[in-house]
């Protein structure tokens, strides 16, 4: 059950990885990328269900933190032109 | 298992994807997005800390550094010399094809090469007969801590360690240089 679940959310990724990597826009891309990340914040939660290490769980809170980091930088980018 | 394929499978995908598109701000999104399949691939295969180098670094780090250096440089990349242009083009195309056969090669002879290697985590193989027992045995004795990478890091290979520190800072102080220039003009 577990399996079937976290292939169900990698085959989700991949329509993401689509408008991730066809673009058009910016946003596309910024949206899509930070919905992969996401996404692998729930997978690597179901995959330590299923091999049965719940401690993946913490590791997974701290890729949700971490994913916030590319799109803030992405964003001040195309708000500002640069990082400063 | 069908989901290792299928992560590896989109793996190769943003990794060509990141290569061979233009516009250089979607390639280094797409590489944000590579860091973070390859560190949901390590921590599948039980190396917990490399995924989360991999995530930090990778998926952080990387991304605002290479936006920081795209922001000093131009964003879209200029399209490569046309064949045409050359005196003789078909020996450009052959030139072109020369990379991909070397690296063709090269990973020809890694997989004949991995042929003859142990069993994925065999305890007879040779890496794990060497100096593991030693750590697994004294490390808490001798260092006191508890994990055996960080006693290997922090205390084996402490001076390995420092000189790695070493070379990361001072990368930190370049970039730090580089990009603080726009400041004074």
């Amino acid at each position: 059950m577990l399996e079937a679940a976290a292939i169900i959310v990698v085959l989700a990724m991949a329509l993401v990885l689509y408008r991730a990597i066809k673009g058009p826009m910016l946003y596309d891309r910024a949206l899509a990328v930070n919905v992969i990340g996401t996404k692998t914040v729930v997978v690597l939660a179901l995959i330590g269900f299923i091999y049965d290490r719940p401690y993946f769980l913490d590791i997974a809170l701290v890729y949700a933190l971490i994913n916030f980091i590319a799109t803030i930088a992405i964003l001040k980018y195309s708000e500002t032109g640069g990082l400063g | 298992m069908v989901i290792d394929f299928i992560l590896l499978f989109f793996v190769v995908v943003c990794a060509v994807a990141s290569v061979s598109m233009k516009d250089l701000l979607g390639s280094v999104m797409i590489l944000g997005a590579y860091s973070l399949l390859m560190a949901l691939l390590w921590t599948r295969y039980n190396s917990v800390d490399v995924a989360f180098t991999e995530a930090a670094v990778g998926a952080g780090i990387t991304t605002v550094l290479l936006i920081a250096a795209l922001s000093r440089t131009f964003r879209h990349e200029e399209d490569p010399e046309k064949p045409g242009q050359s005196i003789f083009p078909w020996l450009t195309r052959i030139a072109r094809l020369i990379p991909l056969g070397v690296v063709m090669l090269t990973g020809a002879v890694l997989i004949y090469g991995t042929l003859d290697m142990p069993n994925f985590s065999d305890p007879a193989a040779p890496a794990n007969l060497h100096v593991a027992p030693y750590y697994i045995e004294k490390s808490v004795p001798e260092t006191g801590s508890i994990n055996f990478v960080t006693a290997i890091l922090a205390s084996y290979r402490g001076y390995d360690t420092l000189g790695e520190v070493t070379v990361i800072f001072t990368a930190g102080i370049c970039v730090l240089i580089l990009l603080r220039r726009r400041f004074h003009g």
